[in-house]
């Protein structure tokens, strides 16, 4: 059978990312001769616009029916050589990606023969697989040109008004009894000192204009049935029990934000009067007017920086919109009592972009700037008179102590992925470590998740400021265009599929489907088991359930995880 | 022994190691930092641990891999909630049939590795190298 395939093998050297520690003229010599190829070619680059037209050649001249490409990790370019494969004429589904690069000549860069013997076998395994590679057509899917909008905050309004702007029907539910979200309480915003709530009231504004927008308020997202392109979503408005009602999507944005980091209480004195953390001082800075706390002028503001991020063992990661928040802030408290001493005492500043010229401007106002290290956070007390006491080593005088009197300190907080675990359930969206919604790729999928429809915009995914969950917003809107526009869609076609002759239907893989993509079919005079192609998710969780081993996972079968297996160790057998 | 097998058994243990679309990306990382591992380590990609099938693990010890490797999703599977306990079964499974073909099953071992665990991936494959080590060939191929 191998000898019938016409597979072309075409091995990277990756500029020299790939030769400078694999020998792949060694490769190709290698693999030539391997049943079933009949062109084998290295390229300085497989993915530049030259090598690719060279492989359709290859594809349309040798008639190739197989192609096995040999660079770098599949996550990123088996769009690109699937395309390749099409624009040819060649069945994508008939290329495999062997990742020599990530997986092979990066990892041992300390052993040339023994990365070049890796590789070799990885391209054998490569080309085992293609031998039993089958031809497989994209499952089409009709869709629904209605999207649900999970969020009324900055970035759920504007993705609704987004979406209706394009001609999609848009339903937007918010859990509170109004639109607006976190934006939508605060004054000015950096970077140009745009008032929040007049975005909000101006966003909300748009999004009531538009007839094809339905909002829901004091609602949420309750159930999800149906697979991509045709969801059936029930929102619950009112509370429990409240109305429940039915709405058919073809896509769903969830844009539900994000908590703030709630400090312990004592941890760095919050507790006492005068503590704020940074949304309640950002609440405070909305007053008219020169500045007070508790009707008294306030003359010194120390804050803290990194309050609840960047710290081991708890939200490890960076919120990235505080350091510019408070810098801000800082700037709008010089702008109205121009004579309030304020001291910032941070680990590091992380101003980026643009956000650095704030930075300039508060030190250039006045602001100072003391660096405090990692493990030491400054110490707090209330004094007598009602003031404040940070003591903090100053890293930059070598360890100096200073101890700073102020009437008001901010904890400088950062943004914590919110408490969701219904709305996580119902959609079966994937959590991070860090707690956010995971995309699937951050650069080349960043709103997109596994859940096929199911997109993620704002600051549900990870800190965000506003501009930039508008931009995230923005991208899920033209991603909802991309797939419901056009009225059909195309989905993976690597889903599980089942022998009719081996299953005798015992019902064990449609328990083992959460996803409920298996079915019971009567053929042929015997019941057997029958996955919906749209619906499967193509995790193979139902193949080693099945004890008469009826089920593959196409791309994955058992024949080809036994051939490449096999092709591994062929180096051994000879 | 010819001169190949001679190479391949100085070279150390030979593993399979089964990955999926979580672990993937921790593999790739640890060759994004250009962190060394045996050479010998060949990692087949598929897209869940639940999908793993037992007979697959002997079908490697038979035709002469050392040991097998499952860089499991743990909790982070993104198909299935409960990925972590069927991938359990499966080792367990596995084991047994390793138990029964006369395999160690030591010669099976799984940890969930997530896409950022390239240190951990690392560490995983010296110590399955050197516990493959002592449990000797086997023998196959």
């Amino acid at each position: 059978m191998s000898e019938e395939r016409r597979i072309g093998v075409y091995v990277c050297h990756c500029g020299g990312n790939i030769s400078d520690y694999v020998d792949v003229a060694q490769v190709i010599g290698a693999v030539e001769d391997e049943p079933g190829v009949v062109v084998a070619r290295a390229a300085m680059f497989t993915c530049s616009d030259a090598t690719q037209q060279e492989i359709i050649d290859d594809i349309r001249e040798q008639e190739l029916d197989g192609m096995v490409v040999a660079s770098c990790s599949p996550s990123l370019h088996t769009e690109t050589f699937r395309e390749v494969a099409r624009r040819a004429g060649l069945n994508p589904y008939e290329y495999t990606q062997v990742n020599i690069r990530e997986q092979c000549s990066w990892a041992h860069t300390d052993d040339r023969e023994g990365a070049t013997r890796k590789a070799i076998r990885l391209v054998r395994a490569g080309i085992a697989r293609t031998r039993l590679s089958a031809p497989l057509e994209p499952v089409t899917v009709e869709t629904v040109p209605k999207t649900l909008v999970v969020g009324g905050g900055v970035a759920g309004l504007r993705a609704a008004f987004g979406l209706a702007e394009i001609g999609l029907e848009v339903f937007l539910v918010e859990r509170e009894a109004e639109l607006g979200g976190q934006v939508g309480n605060l004054g000015a915003i950096y970077p140009h000192g745009n008032d929040g709530r007049a975005l909000i009231a101006r966003l909300t504004r748009a999004v009531g204009e538009r007839p094809n927008i339905t909002v829901f308020t004091r609602a949420e997202l309750v159930e999800k049935s149906g697979s991509f392109g045709n969801y059936q979503a029930t929102v619950r408005v009112g509370g429990e029990p409240g109305e429940r009602i039915q709405i058919d999507v073809g896509s769903i944005v969830v844009a539900t934000g994000f908590d703030s980091y709630e400090p312990e209480a004592g941890e760095l004195g919050y507790g006492i009067e005068g503590v704020l953390t940074l949304p309640e001082f950002e609440q405070l800075l909305n007053q008219d007017g020169a500045l007070t706390f508790n009707g008294k002028p306030v003359e010194s503001i120390a804050y803290v920086y990194c309050v609840g991020s960047r710290q081991p063992g708890g939200h490890e990661y960076c919120s990235r919109y505080c350091c510019s928040t408070a810098v801000h802030d800082s700037l709008r408290v010089a702008e109205h009592s121009p004579d309030v001493r304020q001291y910032h005492l941070h680990r590091d500043m992380r101003t980026y972009g643009k956000n650095e010229l704030l930075y300039s401007e508060s030190r250039e106002r006045g602001s100072l700037y003391i660096r405090f290290a990692d493990g030491e956070p400054p110490a707090v007390e209330k004094l007598p008179d009602g003031r404040l006491r940070v003591t903090v080593r100053d890293l930059l005088t070598e360890g100096e102590e200073l101890a700073i009197e102020s009437d008001l300190l901010v904890l400088v907080t950062g943004m914590v992925p919110r408490q969701n675990e219904e709305l996580t359930g119902v959609l079966k969206l994937p959590v991070g470590k860090d707690g956010f919604f995971n995309e699937i790729h951050p650069k080349l999928r960043p709103v997109e998740t596994v859940v096929d429809g199911v997109l993620i915009a704002g600051a549900c995914q990870g800190p965000k400021s506003a501009s930039e969950s508008v931009t995230s917003a923005l991208a899920a809107v033209s991603q909802s265009a991309a797939i419901l526009k056009k009225g059909s869609a195309e989905l993976d076609p690597l889903v599980a599929t089942v022998d009719p002759e081996k299953c005798s239907w015992c019902g064990t893989c449609q328990e083992a489907c959460p996803y409920d993509a298996i079915g019971r079919l009567a053929l042929n005079g015997k019941q057997v088991a029958a996955v919906e192609a749209a619906v499967c998710k193509g995790c193979g969780g139902c193949v080693p359930v099945c004890a008469e081993e009826a089920i593959d996972l196409q791309g994955y079968t058992d024949a080809q995880v036994r051939a490449m297996i096999d092709g591994l160790l062929q180096e051994v057998a000879r | 022994m010819t001169n190949v097998e001679e190479t391949i058994r100085e070279a150390g243990p030979r593993i399979l190691v089964f990955s999926t679309d979580i672990s993937g990306p921790g593999i790739d990382f640890a060759g994004s930092l250009h962190l060394h591992y045996s050479p010998e380590v060949d990692v087949i990609s598929m897209p869940c641990t639940s999908g793993i099938k037992p007979a697959w693990v002997l079908h490697a010890l038979q035709r002469g891999f050392d040991g097998v490797f499952i860089a499991a999703d743990g909790e982070e599977c993104a198909y299935l909630p409960d990925c972590a306990q069927r991938a359990s079964r499966i080792a367990a499974d596995a084991q047994a049939l390793l138990t029964q073909n006369g395999y160690e099953p030591q010669r099976l071992k799984m940890a969930a590795i997530c896409s950022v665990c390239a240190e951990h991936f690392i560490r995983y494959m010296h110590d399955f190298s050197a516990t493959l080590a002592e449990l000797g060939s086997t023998g196959s191929g």
